[in-house]
């Protein structure tokens, strides 16, 4: 059930960018209907089988195709028509992990589920309503770092406190950890942000 | 103040932000709803407070819940609210939430245009990303054109980051806003060479997607990108221009040639695969752009299989996939080149991985021939038994069948073999496709006549065996194969070896657990069998068979009768009941085998599945007639243009019904009969029929020949296709054997010079000869019908409405400015109904787009202008207009100014520019001999195709051309000379344009926007008289004045004549004179004679061509009016000068009396209500070109507006200079146009429709 979870809001993610290129009319249930498919197709395939999937009516026909990867328990899927190039949407995904993995330092999947916004505000670097934008990781992270770093004096002392509380939040409870999931070591609890 | 905000974060302390949301979500798998629904009131109490923070976070929280499926469209203006604040943290939240939750119908959008204006101008450049992406997410069509020039400023930006951003967002605001592509394309093609990478790869990005979808209107970027392509080491932008390339070669097979070398270096040299593979695709591409010219590029054919074959022997199974994806393109084209990597195809088919299987599949379709057919089926077969997974299994059986039945069972060459297979196939459990093997069995039954024996046999035995294929009725696809098996046997019974066992067999219980429509086939043929087994009694003296047969029958048949099955009950019953009446003559010892098998006699033809299709209308039958007129209500309001003529209805479609009255029809009906009756093709009563369709000449009629004997007619239990493999081995064997002794045999016949040449090459697919000569009899087709090879192309296909190019209006740029938006909905006048004014107060919304025009008025104006000086007075009035029209758009001008300085990328205003890749093309590797002279020669007239206004007199210069001389340099030299001839005539039409009525220009607009083809080119000048000297070309006198004032029944008519000299000598003195008539007369300066000649303003050079306007004054113009005329000039050579004269005759058609005038809906009903028009009314017929040119011609030629377009139906008006109101409606349905017009002068009008008749006629 986690994973499916997760790949759900992964996939979310990428048909959001979908969405974009594609849908006219964009409405919650296709949406829903869509990611529910696409996590049916990319979760019943084999290790070591391709990774592409041809389109099926439901992500726009055959001019599209399910481009994936698949990292421990997390599927990363992008919708692509033909004018990308296969291999290349492959090597975008691996940027985009691996600028996830700058970014948060050793990202796990906590990281993604708790910081979605962050997950978009990055993913909007690379990708900008459907067409691939920036490909080149450190400009990237250079991009992203700086943005972070004006959130962080505009928060100033108002910010403080909200943060201070958010901490004493995480530490009140001591039954979430129990909650997160059962028996995966990598799990970490989301980062408590420090006073500076 | 700073209370306030203390105060406002310790509030805010205690709400849920994003990650306790996702926590509580987490934490409340059971009740997950009910969580969210106290959240979402939690968020709603948020957004009510005036803390922006809080605000924020609300928002933050909905952008995560609507990611989960929630609606949150309640909360778009909180979102705005978010989107507009100052600080960039909310800032971005705000967009985030805006680019995941807000569409197109989402209202509040509106709101935002002034806010994201201020964030595109934001001095921090976060602000200004951040709005961009958010808007490349939701732009709409009004974001687009409210913000277009904001973007576009920003192209332009400091900071590569905006730059960047700036660049891509652009192709979504062409896409929504169409018109900004031509005002931002020069600075977007500017961005191809930024400095920066990332601009740069953003604008080959757009400009790739921008060309795919329209590659011809990009290729003269190709010299652009083919630098890019060989400069560029990124391989991001490589591959995008390496894709873009493949789009553009189709259209252009010499930059493929051009292509392949640097494509092959790539090949070599790249070691990124992705790359690699992209240039393989290209130059796949490109191949079959060229396949029908250049044989000897089988060397980048090898190249790329040999490539593919290591992407597809790599143990990675992605390149494997590409690999096979690609192999499917090049066996299009060359499948022999592929043919030969069959093995590892094959081993494919053996991966684990089902796309690579299916891709595995997919090439196998194109590399079977008649020699591997049956070895390739075998091996399908042996993975069909392996295979696990159902939809596999049944992917490969339709494989197999598409593979054997492919282009009419082109590869079989054993039927016997086939039907084997077929009934293999029918042992696969759980199959969907029974239905499939069943029409294979039933079509090869039908139409392979030879084999019609073995397969009865067959099908007796698997009719005997149907318990095995029945096992779970319901699931079970495959019992579908049941019902062919029992109509084969019953349909051709008299092959069967034992019918009274089948029928048996079919009459057994079991049956009864068949789906209905099976056992009704059941049924019907017990009946028929029935009768082959009473016939084959017949000559027996005792009657005791025939009575078995009987009783059996009616023993069984109740079983049938009490089916819930309607049609299985019917057909049981009444043939119960005549079995029953058979049974009781059999007693009497009648004989009754004749009169029951009359029953069933005839034979049914196979008749092609479009056939019904096919069936010509027959003469005279309008499908879309109303039969009885029909009740008057449905008369709908919004019909107005029919409405409009309804009076007239009857009297246009009565004449045509009673035309064809009873005897007519009765003699029609006759004649058809007879046609019938001579056409082999038709089918008829006759059970005969089938003789004289085979005996018809034309039809390809092979003579049946006996079946080979050694094979086996009776197969013991279910047949091995494998044997036939064998066999056919061995027979081929013999073939072969026998060919050689025949071959020795034509070889000596040849040496005593009797015999044919021929070939005695190693053997060949055409050597392989069917088993058993098989005639595979043609589908029927009715008469008459069309033999096309474009049956596959639904006309009605609802994608091909759909591809409707966002760009388009943009692409054909040669044609009149277009104003798109709104043209769909019929004008209004406003109340007072004054149209003049009317025109001057449209809404201001339109202002822009108008000055977008008179813009691109400009720049052609402008380019003009820079090849020549001679115009400058005429430029100077066009500049003061477009200054008049264009004060109020200053900062468009303005950016309009700086970019300036690029080629706009329309084809119209760079028919240089197409020379110039024609000349980059045609410098190709390839040695440039006359013949290459030649092509370029041959390609200068195709911007000719492409300009608004083809001279006719275009042809003739260059066919004089190219007899002249055959240097290339000459030619290229002539080329331009053309291009500036083109390019001032082409001023003077749009000059034209500028003078006529605006509004007049929009309405002609009304009738094409919104269709996707680009109007053919057309042009009002034509030829007044020519010879050696000289030319004169006479514009259509079009520019009409109505002068009240000084004459008050009489007018003006403007004509424009273009003087070109043809000569190498000087022209000048030129005198124009006309012989006045009575009506109409060539206005001459005052003091001047009636009969004396005007001077033409100017001297011609060799080879330059000038225009010049003559005022005639003409009193009435209800008739078309000739008037003789001379022109006089003297040709100045070195040494000598002689005087030289031409006659012409000016034609004054009444189309030319007319000026375009536009008319609103409600006045033209109200004119057409008014009663004081006279009607009229014309038919044309075989016009074949789509609606909107048919309208754009009748605008464009005669003058007229389009009021309103109802589909394949318009309303157009037009006013003669004396005031006349002349209405049309045109309606088309097929070829036929139909055109009722409404005049108040019937004799004007009478002319009018003869010049429109003469107009269509031409083309």
């Amino acid at each position: 059930p986690f994973i499916k979870k997760q790949t759900k809001l992964k996939t979310r993610n990428y048909c959001s960018f979908l969405n974009v290129s594609l849908y006219s009319v964009q409405n919650e249930d296709t949406e829903q209907q869509i990611i529910r498919e696409t996590f049916h197709l990319v979760s019943k395939r084999d290790e070591n089988v391709c990774n592409f999937l041809e389109g099926g009516l439901l992500i726009g026909g055959l001019d599209y195709k399910l481009i994936y990867r698949h990292y421990a328990t997390l599927y990363f899927v992008f919708c692509v028509d033909s004018s990308e190039s296969e291999l290349g949407i492959l090597d975008l995904i691996q940027v985009f992990v691996e600028t996830l993995d700058k970014c948060f330092e050793n990202v796990c999947e906590l990281d993604l589920i708790f910081h979605v916004d962050k997950v978009h505000h990055i993913l909007a670097e690379m990708v900008m309503g459907g067409m691939v934008l920036e490909t080149n990781m450190n400009e990237i992270i250079t991009q992203v770092d700086a943005q972070n770093k004006m959130e962080k004096s505009e928060a100033g002392i108002a910010g403080a406190p909200a943060r201070a509380v958010s901490a004493v939040k995480n530490m009140n409870l001591p039954e979430m950890p129990k909650n997160i999931n059962i028996g995966d070591i990598s799990i970490k609890v989301p980062n408590l942000p420090s006073f500076k | 103040m700073a209370l306030k905000i203390v105060k406002g974060s310790i509030d805010r302390m205690f709400d849920k932000n994003l990650q306790d949301l996702v926590r509580g979500i987490r934490n409340h798998k059971e009740d997950e709803a009910k969580y969210i629904s106290t959240c979402i009131d939690e968020i709603k109490q948020e957004l009510k407070q005036d803390n922006i923070a809080v605000k924020a976070n609300a928002v933050c929280k909905l952008t995560y819940l609507q990611m989960l499926g929630y609606d949150v469209s309640w909360a778009a203006f909180n979102i705005v609210e978010v989107m507009s604040s100052s600080k960039f943290t909310y800032k971005r939240i705000g967009y985030l939430a805006a680019s995941q939750c807000f569409h197109e119908s989402t209202d509040v959008i509106m709101l935002t245009t002034n806010q994201i204006r201020k964030d595109l101008s934001s001095p921090n450049q976060y602000d200004t990303g951040v709005a961009l992406t958010g808007l490349s997410c939701f732009v709409t069509p009004d974001l687009a054109r409210d913000l277009a020039n904001d973007i576009m400023t920003l192209m332009s930006h400091t900071k590569p980051y905006i730059r960047k951003k700036a660049v891509l967002i652009m192709y979504k605001v062409f896409l929504k806003y169409p018109e900004s592509l031509r005002p931002a394309f020069p600075r977007l093609k500017e961005k191809l060479e930024d400095p920066d990478p990332g601009v740069q790869s953003a604008a080959v990005n757009v400009i790739c997607e921008l060309a795919r979808r329209n590659p011809k209107n990009y290729l003269s970027l190709a010299p652009l990108f083919f630098k890019l392509m060989t400069s560029s080491t990124n391989n991001w932008v490589l591959i995008k221009i390496i894709k873009l390339f493949g789009a553009l070669t189709p259209l252009e097979p010499r930059l493929g040639k051009k292509l392949i070398e640097p494509l092959t270096n790539l090949i070599h040299s790249t070691s990124a695969m992705s790359l690699l593979y992209e240039c393989v695709n290209t130059v796949i591409a490109v191949l079959i752009s060229l396949s029908s010219g250049m044989p000897n590029h089988s060397a980048s054919i090898q190249l790329c299989v040999q490539k593919l074959r290591i992407l597809i022997e790599d143990s990675d199974q992605n390149l494997k996939y590409l690999g096979l994806l690609a192999m499917s393109k090049i066996l299009k084209t060359h499948p022999k080149s592929v043919q030969s990597h069959k093995d590892l195809i094959l081993q494919c088919l053996d991966d684990k991985d089902e796309s690579i299987r299916l891709r595995a599949l997919d090439l196998l379709y194109g590399m079977v021939s008649k020699k591997n057919l049956m070895e390739i089926v075998k091996k399908l077969m042996l993975h069909v038994d392996k295979a696990e997974g159902t939809t596999y299994r049944d992917e490969l059986l339709t494989k197999i069948i598409d593979i054997c039945s492919q282009s009419n069972y082109q590869y079989i060459t054993n039927f016997e073999w086939y039907i084997s297979i077929l009934v293999e196939l029918t042992r696969l459990e759980g199959t969907r496709h029974g239905h499939l093997i069943a029409s294979q069995m039933l079509d090869v039954a039908i139409r392979v006549k030879a084999i019609r024996a073995f397969a009865v046999a067959q099908m007796a035995t698997l009719l005997d065996n149907a318990h095995l294929l029945t096992g779970n009725t319901q699931r079970n696809g495959i019992c579908e194969v049941l019902y062919a098996a029992a109509w084969i046997c019953g349909e051709f019974s008299e092959h069967l070896e034992n019918p009274m066992q089948t029928l048996e067999a079919m009459l057994r219980p079991k049956v009864a657990t068949l789906p209905g429509h099976i056992q009704a086939v059941y049924v019907q043929n017990a009946a028929k069998l029935f009768a082959t087994v009473l016939k084959g009694e017949e000559g027996n003296t005792d009657g005791t068979a025939a009575q078995e047969a009987s009783q059996l029958m009616i023993d069984r048949l109740p079983l049938f009768v009490q089916s819930a099955n309607l049609e299985v009950q019917e057909r049981a019953s009444c043939i119960l009941q005549l079995v029953k009446y058979i049974q009781k003559l059999q007693q009497k010892d009648v004989e009754v085998a004749e009169e029951v098998n009359a029953l069933f006699a005839g034979e049914l033809n196979p008749v092609a599945p479009k056939a019904q299709k096919k069936v010509p209308v027959p003469e005279g039958l309008d499908l879309d007639a109303w039969i009885n007129e029909p009740p008057s209500e449905s008369e709908s309001e919004d019909e107005q243009p029919k409405a409009i003529f309804a009076k007239e209805e009857p009297k246009h479609s009565r004449p045509r019904h009673t035309e064809v009255d009873e005897k007519e029809l009765a003699r029609r009906r006759e004649a058809r009969k007879q046609e019938q009756a001579n056409n082999p093709f038709y089918i008829k009563a006759s059970p005969s029929s089938q003789k004289v369709y085979q005996e018809a000449p034309g039809v390809e009629h092979i003579p049946v020949v006996q079946i080979d004997l050694n094979v086996p007619l009776k197969v013991p239990g279910l047949p091995m296709s494998d044997q036939y493999v064998k066999m056919e081995e061995e027979r081929r064997q013999k073939e072969r054997a026998e060919k050689k002794k025949k071959e020795k045999k034509k070889r000596k016949e040849k040496r005593s010079g009797r015999g044919k040449k021929h070939d005695s090459a190693p053997e060949s697919e055409e050597d392989i000869t069917p088993a058993h000569m098989v005639d595979i009899v043609t589908e029927e087709m009715p008469e008459n019908a069309l033999p096309s090879d474009d049956d596959e192309r639904d006309p009605t296909d609802p994608h091909k409405a759909l591809d409707i190019d966002l760009d388009k209006p943009l692409a054909d740029s040669e044609k009149l400015p277009v104003r798109s938006h709104r043209a769909a909905e019929s004008q209004k006048s406003p109340t007072d109904g004054e149209t003049e004014n009317a025109t001057l107060q449209e809404p201001k919304k339109k202002s822009s787009k108008e000055k977008r025009e008179k813009k691109k008025d400009k720049e052609r104006d402008r380019k003009k202008s820079k090849e020549e000086k001679k115009k400058k007075k005429h430029k100077h009035e066009d500049k003061e207009e477009d200054l008049l029209g264009g004060q109020a758009d200053e900062p468009v001008l303005q950016s309009e100014e700086t970019s300036q300085v690029a080629d706009p990328p329309t084809s119209s205003s760079t028919t240089a520019e197409v020379s110039d890749l024609d000349f980059w093309l045609s410098n190709a590797p390839v040695p440039s001999n006359t013949q290459e002279a030649a092509t370029v020669a041959a390609a200068a007239p195709e911007p000719s195709v492409t300009a608004p206004d083809s001279e006719p007199d275009e042809p003739k210069d260059t066919e004089m051309e190219e007899t002249k001389s055959s240097k290339h340099k000459k030619k290229k030299q002539k080329k331009e000379k053309e291009e500036k001839e083109k390019k001032k005539k082409k001023k003077h039409h749009h000059h034209h344009h500028h003078h006529s009525d605006g509004a007049g220009e929009e309405s002609v607009q009304n009738g094409t926007v919104e269709e996707e083809e680009p109007l053919p080119p057309m042009s009002n000048y034509c030829l007044l008289a020519e010879n050696s000297y000289i030319k004169m070309m006479m514009e259509d006198a079009d520019e009409v004045y109505d002068i009240q004032g000084n004459l008050q029944d009489g007018s003006q008519v403007v004509v424009s004549v273009i003087f070109e000299n043809k000569c190498n000598s000087f022209l000048k003195s030129m005198e124009f004179n006309v012989l006045d008539s009575l009506n109409s007369k060539l206005q001459r300066p005052e003091g001047s004679g009636p009969h004396d000649g005007l001077v033409v303003p100017f001297q011609l050079p060799p080879g330059v061509s000038n225009e010049a306007r003559f005022v005639f004054t003409v009193q009435s113009i209800v008739m078309p009016q000739k008037l003789k005329g001379t022109l006089t000039f003297i040709v100045k050579n070195e040494d000598d000068s002689t005087h030289e004269k031409l006659d012409f005759k000016l034609h004054f058609t009444c189309t030319s009396y007319l000026i375009t005038t536009p008319c609103y809906s409600d006045a033209f009903a109200k004119l057409l209500e008014s009663g004081d028009l006279k009607s009229s009314s014309i038919r044309l017929e075989g016009v074949n070109m789509p609606f909107h040119h048919l309208l754009a011609r009748i605008c464009f030629h005669h003058h007229f507006s389009v009021v309103e377009r109802i589909d394949s139906c318009a309303s157009m008006y037009s006013r003669s200079i004396q005031g006349h109101h002349v209405c049309l409606l045109v309606k088309t349905s097929a070829q036929t146009v139909s055109i009722d017009a409404k005049c108040d002068e019937p004799t004007l009008l009478g002319n009018v429709l003869d010049e429109i008749k003469q107009t269509f006629s031409q083309c």
